[in-house]
């Protein structure tokens, strides 16, 4: 039996970052909004204090503040003509359960997507020709630009008071920022983290090898701040336990550290935890949602009757929503034809070690203290004579030195275990870093989410099911961003480099990156798209899709601030247009 | 140990420096003269004698394995001082072993590499299968002798045989068992001391860790110099400290 709840204005599916911006938001204007969060409440004070978070065996390698893929997983293939198996761990990502979702464990790494990213079709046919784009990479403009978001990052940038250097404010280049980024409207609020010994080896030799290296923004703050809620937070203490940690500093700018104090207080805000959302309910019609079925933790079923449902869950959980609620036509990739589901995409990484003889001290650190190069991101560069379409960041991160995963290179020729190990890692722990490369990855055509239709999830519905492998471009391109970090790690005059490619198919079993996108495209032309450039959903109007779900490819930044900021543009619409009307906000 | 024979000993001896006091602890262990170091609790010595997973054949395996995995050798003592088989003991008593946390749900199917674990078996039953298919296998090859009965020489053959996936056991992969067997060796030598392994911060010393130490917003200024406050785990500063039974 399903108990029926008294209606909310909004009911937002999920308690992490963009629920949170669109709390506030939205209760802002006067709307009254529950959160639903499957996962439990979670709280600086005592969940991640300092006695007990800096623990690696229980966060990081057994997974304390993850989903469990007991309660939720998907299952995985490589090519449509595959069988798809459960993840039955985690690996390859690590999405989050309980309120604040992955924004209490990231690192903090809080970029801006380059203006070209926005366009990238219309951009590459322009610069290098229709033919340049493989018949089968369906990538797509995003339907919003740079210029339309710029406000909105700003506002995330000021809300979690990052740290940085600015490269270009309203188009005049800063000295010693990215030259590459988007004309910002104004600085960072924070100066940037303390430079670490790593950081300004690989500053120096980025630098002898022709390159412009900055300082990475970070969401650790490099002095105490007070946000614009009037949310205090406090200075990094470099305690190297931030991504797969929560902070227990309030250094990390989390929902926690930066909105929740605020958006608790209000009386038109409430939130329930251990709730499962299992359905978006529909109208006879198809074409109204009149709200949410969720399960608690009880296992009793409530139907959560709202005006507007907005999907705020981790990105392919939104994805598996729609599916199972019937929201858009699902991708087919034979015909091609299908929205839901379609473009999914993922991030490609690889690394170079470089073995020294200073002592770096690598467990003093702090999520996103990094120095990067931009030349070869985005549309920074020449891709005529190179043949494949994205890029990536280069840094050299100083995040920790946690043994049992994180610092743990040892030189080309090591045995893998044994006395031979054992000498290398002890010569070799506080005398290594890493280069990594963080690079974009194409949509294609075999490349997307369904139903699996042979294994369920604890409520009996399908699992998600998840085709996805590296193309060619993808592989040519990491190559290629790979060799130039070699260039800057053989520049700091090493002992010894290795270089760790990124090769072969995809696997799900080692981590790569939690920068799971796509699924929910947003775009202008509802035939390639689920939402329109405000996230609303073409065919259910009174739906919206947030987070890295409605990405249509996926760039070679760290997503959180892109997400960030479509959140903010979102809510602005729904605030300053979609509650006068109620309809579509983009005629299809 | 015999994976620490009088030679070893000797040259450790007088290596000299690796511990302030002529006859470590460790050392001790490694010789049988002594079973727990000097700083041992009543709770430690209660703790040691009672595995709470493993049977007496199945502890002297895995000490056999984690003893050439980790070795004591010129560099310091190994996995078996640093009490990784306990550690991997409690390991599979809890929530990692019975997988609580993992999609155990059929049907079942080997699948490709990429797609990952697929076994039936939870760790703690794929510790147990392997464990005496690795034990069956070296009775019929090494003159009825167990793993653990083995050369060092002779476990090292093995465990790179398991490693390589060369070694056809019955009904059980050797090459997933060891991935996990070296993970969870790798677990208990670098974990935080409080889940019983990294005894007297062993691994941590090793390398220069100085554990959960919160606070460098001077020290990462100074570039290029050793960090020098004791290590500490999340417990405090002594190693013998555990987390209470759950």
């Amino acid at each position: 039996m399903t108990t029926r709840m008294p209606p909310v204005d909004v009911v937002l599916v999920g308690f992490g970052w963009t629920a949170s911006i669109m709390g506030q938001e939205l209760t802002d204007a006067g709307l009254e909004v529950l959160a639903l969060e499957r996962g439990r409440w979670r709280e600086t004070i005592p969940d991640f204090a300092p006695n007990h978070i800096q623990d690696e065996l229980r966060y990081a390698v057994r997974h304390a503040l993850f989903e469990r893929p007991a309660r939720e997983t998907l299952t995985f293939r490589n090519s449509i003509e595959e069988t798809a198996l459960p993840m039955r761990h985690l690996g390859s990502f690590f999405p989050a359960a309980g309120v604040g979702g992955a924004g209490v464990h990231w690192n903090g790494q809080t970029w801006r997507f380059l203006p070209t990213d926005f366009k990238i079709r219309s951009h590459t046919e322009e610069r290098y020709g229709k033919k340049f784009i493989p018949a089968d990479m369906t990538i797509q403009d995003w339907g919003v630009t740079y210029e339309e978001l710029e406000p909105h990052y700003d506002r995330f940038d000021y809300l979690c008071g990052i740290s940085g250097l600015a490269g270009n404010v309203q188009g005049v280049l800063q000295d010693g920022g990215n030259p590459f980024e988007g004309p910002r409207a104004r600085g960072y609020p924070l100066p940037p983290l303390a430079r670490s010994f790593g950081t300004m080896k690989f500053d120096a030799a980025a630098r002898d090898a022709g390159f412009r290296p900055f300082p990475c923004p970070a969401a650790n703050t490099s002095r105490p701040y007070k946000n614009p809620l009037g949310v205090q937070m406090g200075e990094c203490t470099f305690c190297g336990y931030c991504e797969w940690f929560a902070c227990g500093n309030y250094s990390k700018s989390s929902p926690q550290t930066t909105i929740l104090p605020v958006l608790l207080r209000k009386k038109n805000f409430s939130y329930r935890t251990q709730c499962d959302v299992t359905r978006v309910n529909l109208d006879a019609s198809g074409k109204r949602a009149t709200g949410v079925t969720y399960v608690d933790g009880e296992g009793k079923a409530f139907e959560q009757p709202a005006e507007i449902v907005i999907l705020c869950a981790f990105a392919q959980h939104n994805v598996h929503l729609l599916l199972l609620s019937g929201i858009g036509k699902p991708y087919d990739p034979v015909s091609g034809t299908g929205v839901t589901g379609r473009n999914y995409a993922y991030q490609i990484t690889s690394s170079v070690d470089v073995f020294q003889d200073d002592i770096v001290n690598p467990f003093m650190g702090a999520g996103a203290l990094g120095q990067a190069i931009d030349e070869f991101n985005g549309d920074n560069f020449d891709h005529g004579p190179e043949g494949f379409v994205g890029g990536g960041y280069i840094a050299l991160w100083t995040t920790g030195g946690r043994p049992i995963l994180q610092q743990t290179a040892v030189p080309e020729g090591t045995a893998k275990w044994g006395s031979d190990w054992k000498s290398a890692i002890a010569e070799n722990y506080l005398k290594s870093l890493k280069i990594a490369t963080h690079g974009s990855v194409m949509s294609y055509r075999d490349a997307y989410l369904d139903l699996d239709p042979t294994y369920r999830d604890v409520y009996g519905n399908p699992l998600l099911r998840m085709t996805f492998d590296y193309h060619d471009n993808e592989l040519r391109m990491s190559r290629f961003l790979t060799d130039k970090a070699a260039l800057i790690g053989k520049a700091m005059k090493p002992r010894s480099i290795k270089l760790d490619y990124r090769e072969g198919h995809y696997s799900i079993v080692p981590y790569q990156t939690t920068h799971n996108t796509g699924g929910a495209a947003m775009g202008s032309d509802p035939r390639t798209s689920v939402v329109n450039r405000y996230l609303q959903s073409w065919d259910v109007p009174n739906v919206f899709v947030l987070g890295s779900s409605v990405f249509p490819q996926n760039a070679g930044y760290n997503p959180t601030g892109t997400v960030a900021a479509l959140a903010y543009w979102a809510a602005d619409a729904i605030k300053t247009r979609y509650v006068k009307s109620q309809g579509p906000l983009v005629q299809a | 140990m015999d994976g620490l024979d009088r030679r070893t000993l000797l040259r450790l001896a007088a290596a000299g420096g690796l511990a302030a006091s002529a006859s470590p602890w460790w050392l001790e262990v490694a010789r049988g003269a002594q079973t727990r170091p000097a700083w041992s609790s009543a709770r430690l010595a209660a703790s040691e004698q009672a595995h709470a997973f493993f049977t007496p054949a199945e502890v002297a395996w895995t000490d056999a394995a984690v003893d050439r995995l980790i070795p004591a050798d010129a560099s310091g003592p190994g996995a078996v001082q640093a009490g990784v088989t306990v550690f991997i003991d409690r390991q599979l008593a809890g929530r990692f072993g019975r997988a609580t946390d993992w999609y155990m749900g059929g049907p079942w199917a080997k699948g490709s590499e990429q797609q990952g674990y697929q076994l039936q078996r939870t760790p703690a039953e794929l510790y147990r299968a392997a464990i005496a298919a690795v034990d069956a296998h070296c009775r019929g090859r090494f003159a009825d002798k167990t793993f653990a009965a083995l050369s060092a020489a002779d476990r090292d053959q093995v465990l790179h045989e398991l490693e390589d996936d060369k070694l056809q056991l019955a009904g059980v992969s050797g090459k997933a068992f060891f991935d996990m067997l070296w993970q969870n060796t790798k677990e208990g030598f670098f974990a935080d001391p409080m889940y019983e392994g990294n005894r007297g911060f062993i691994g941590w010393k090793l390398i220069g860790f100085p554990g959960p130490r919160y606070n460098y917003v001077s020290e990462i200024r100074h570039f290029g110099e050793p960090y020098r406050w004791p290590t500490v785990g999340v417990l405090g500063r002594d190693p013998t400290r555990r987390l209470a039974p759950t």
